[in-house]
């Protein structure tokens, strides 16, 4: 396909790679932020094709792992509210909350719909006037400008009856309260490519003077990772931090203005719960008042138990950076992709099933 | 969850357009990339075209990448 292969080529990744063996004398430690970046190099051997200055970890860019353990409660608790459908994003049912997932819900009764795009969802609740359609809004910036498409459009239409939970995170918030709490030093930041197609550069560029880290834009194929890794190397060699662009194609400076602007018209930032990380301030999207009526948490009386982890559950670390899975007691045995204990299990995003996966290692 | 596919347009109407992802024909929504038109590369991600393909921009990163593995080869 025009546009992957190209970026997937064997001769071009084994270039890339000799160069940064060329250029790479200090030790540094790199972190990719995206869960999609994270698949893409358990997948295709990144880490142990990498000379031995440099190690690679696994950051908090996996919305459905990140959600924390209060907003699945609260999600369960809608689906059980009669009238109810849940609309969601495919991985976010089968993520345990604190007594149940949404599968289970769904299996006691509970009216629970995978689907595919905030389209889906809208057209569910065109094809369902009598009941409310709850879309589970979970994701980074590059789902929010969709999700904010589908309130305008329910406006817009007179539709009544379609609501959102409003989950969506921020990255860059996320990474800084990373690179605050000192837990690990890192040396370079891969950066979100389809974050960055929606925020543009700057927000990285600001992170990039604030902590003197070097930060690269990356796209998803092996060989835009192999490049984006280069060009931080060659950063690191020289002392610099500033941000670049290894994605060109995918990512402008200024990001995507449109998405951004239907964005700022239904949300506004807010404080957003963490997995593993806690409550970060303005990390979070909530809708604004104009839209208000279109929110979930305003529209129904939730109420919800004491949110519990498992306690033998070390996603939150793992998000963070400070472990990685192969340190967890359940990873493998009582936690699998079949049966998930954590959501870094059950999304094919997450560091324990790429681990699962891929046979990832202590570097 | 932030994955994003190269599609070409193939045909527009209003804000919805048909797209071609490797072979397969969907319906996808141009709301957020406006500007698109039919011969377009657009990154799809849940079923909105987020990005329109800066095909220039692939062609010259191909390139500066095939330099600099030979540079690193003949060093190598």
């Amino acid at each position: 396909m025009k546009y992957i292969s190209e970026f997937r080529s064997r001769d071009l990744a084994m270039g890339i790679i000799a160069n940064i063996k060329r250029l790479s004398d200090k030790s540094a430690r790199l972190m990719e932020f995206c869960g999609g970046h994270t698949v893409t190099i358990f997948k295709h051997g990144i880490r142990q094709a990498l000379p031995d200055t440099l190690e690679m970890v696994s950051g908090p860019g996996c919305p459905v792992c990140v959600t924390s353990n209060t907003d699945i409660d609260k999600a369960i608790a809608l689906s059980k509210i009669p009238g109810v459908i849940i609309t969601t994003f495919g991985d976010m049912i089968r993520v345990p909350g604190s007594n149940m997932s949404l599968q289970e819900a769904k299996a006691d009764g509970s009216d629970v719909r995978t689907v595919y795009s905030t389209v889906d969802a809208i057209n569910i609740a065109k094809e369902n006037k009598e009941r409310s359609v709850v879309f589970l809004g979970i994701g980074f910036e590059t789902t929010a400008p969709t999700i904010a498409a589908s309130i305008v459009q329910a406006e817009q239409q007179g539709l009544n009856n379609y609501f959102v939970l409003a989950l969506n995170k921020l990255s860059p918030p996320a990474i800084r309260a990373i690179l605050d709490s000192g837990d690990v030093r890192l040396h370079g930041l891969i950066c979100p490519g389809h974050v960055s197609t929606i925020i543009g550069s700057a927000p990285w560029g600001a992170i990039a003077r604030d902590y003197h880290i070097p930060c690269v834009i990356s796209g998803f194929e092996p060989v835009d990772i192999l490049q984006c890794i280069s060009m931080l190397v060659e950063q690191i060699e020289k002392g610099e931090a500033r941000v670049e662009i290894a994605y060109s194609r995918g990512v402008r400076q200024e990001g995507n203005p449109a998405a951004l602007n239907i964005m700022e018209k239904v949300f506004q930032p807010a404080a957003a719960k963490w997995r593993g990380i806690g409550e970060i301030d303005a990390s979070g999207l909530k809708l604004n008042k104009n839209y208000q009526k279109f929110d979930a948490e305003l529209a129904f009386d939730i109420t919800i138990e004491d949110s519990r982890e498992n306690p033998g559950c070390i996603c939150g670390e793992i998000l963070r950076g400070t472990r990685i899975p192969l340190d967890c007691s359940l990873f493998g045995s009582s936690c699998t992709p079949e049966h998930p204990v954590g959501p870094c299990m059950v999304s094919s995003e997450g560091s324990c099933s790429a681990f699962y996966f891929y046979g990832g290692s202590h570097d | 969850m932030c994955l994003a596919i190269p599609a070409i347009i193939k045909s527009i109407d209003g804000m919805e357009a048909e797209a071609e992802i490797g072979g397969i024909r969907r319906h996808i929504s141009i709301q957020l990339t406006p500007e698109a038109r039919v011969g377009d590369y657009v990154l799809v991600h849940t079923g909105y075209s987020i990005s329109i393909v800066e095909q220039k921009d692939a062609e010259e990163t191909l390139e500066m990448l095939r330099e600099m593995a030979s540079l690193a080869e003949e060093s190598g």
